[in-house]
């Protein structure tokens, strides 16, 4: 249960992004949040909306947009989304495998009001 | 008022990224090999330590710096081998942060060859946290069973090394070796792996080898 604290780094961004553009509040906030982040999208959600009140974030909405596990074949080149993380490609029985997406863990943008 | 949308796609965690790079480019300077060891509560690693301290005494300085909620506990019992060693108690926190070992790293020997983070006992959390280590270790004790890897994937993809504790044990519960090794191999290829045990000891001797062998690759690709 580490999301807490990734909602505490969430909003050291959120300040100073707010701050830069001389916002007066947050409304949106979305993330990208990879299958295999390690991250739950539901902890992420209740730590966000304990985590705003008083902040600069008070009435923002948080959307998570959750993003598939995608490794591409070193060898054969094929892309094939998975639910876990066994790195053997199904095509070609290759271990030489590179992630494309699925580890990300992105502040994607936000809404303000200035 | 005005409605405003800004693109960040800045990564959440960056700030803790940005950090652990600095660390390490300044203990790799140092050539000072810092060694992340990630497990569940239990599964052995300061007994590890502690036999790792035996085997590298004779001819290289390590220090330890201990993850833990509470207590100096670990700490303390590195310390009775001779080897410095730092505590971080977080308070409840589940996992250690760059910036935590950050505040650390100027009290560091600077003639030491290893330096040992030992993480809080968590499978999960810490996984998501570069500390500045060069090595990343996880540990799978005999009795916490073979079906791990699978279930906490992540530890497991973003190690270095896999080191099985308690190994003595085997004979005397449902852990088949093969198939711990086989699991771990499917998430992460390049895994390699290292069966020990603290209380025998066995495989202390490999293990040290192979940290010896990485800190020399380390000072190779700086030089």
């Amino acid at each position: 249960m580490h999301e807490l604290s990734i909602v505490a780094s969430l909003f050291e961004i959120l300040e100073e992004k707010a701050n830069e553009q001389e916002a007066k509040k947050i409304i949106l906030v979305k993330l990208k949040v990879g299958k295999l982040a390690g991250v739950v999208p539901e902890f992420l959600k209740t730590a966000f909306d304990m985590y705003k009140n008083g902040t600069i974030a008070e009435e923002a909405v948080l959307e998570i947009e959750e993003v598939p596990f995608k490794i591409e074949c070193q060898k054969c080149r094929a892309e094939t989304e998975r639910e876990d993380f066994v790195f053997i490609c199904p095509a070609c029985g290759s271990t030489a495998l590179r992630a494309l997406t699925g580890t990300e863990l992105l502040l994607e943008k936000i809404e303000l009001e200035t | 008022m005005e409605k405003k949308e800004l693109f960040v796609r800045e990564e959440i965690l960056g700030s803790n990224k940005k950090i652990a790079a600095e660390i390490r480019r300044k203990l790799e300077q140092e050539s000072i090999l810092t060694i992340n060891f990630l497990s569940s509560p239990g599964s052995g690693k300061t007994a590890l330590l502690e036999r790792i301290a035996e085997t590298l005494k004779p001819r290289h300085q390590m220090a330890v710096i201990e993850g833990d909620i509470e207590t100096e506990r670990d700490a303390e019992r590195i310390r009775q081998k001779g080897v410095p060693a730092w505590q971080i108690t977080t308070g409840g926190a589940c996992h250690l942060e760059a910036k935590m070992v950050a505040r650390l790293i100027s009290e560091i020997p600077a003639e030491t060859h290893f330096l040992f983070i030992e993480n809080i006992g968590n499978l999960v959390c810490p996984a998501s946290y570069d500390l500045g280590e060069s090595l990343r270790c996880v540990l799978l004790s005999a009795p916490e069973g073979d079906d791990k890897p699978k279930k906490y994937p992540k530890a497991f993809a973003t190690a270095d090394c896999l080191i099985i504790t308690k190994s003595d044990l085997i004979p005397f519960v449902p852990f088949d070796l093969e198939r711990a090794g086989n699991e771990a191999l499917d998430i992460n290829p390049d895994l390699r792996i290292f069966v020990t045990s603290a209380l025998q000891p066995r495989g202390i001797a490999e293990l040290v080898r192979y940290f010896i062998e990485s800190r020399v690759n380390m000072i190779q690709r700086h030089a």
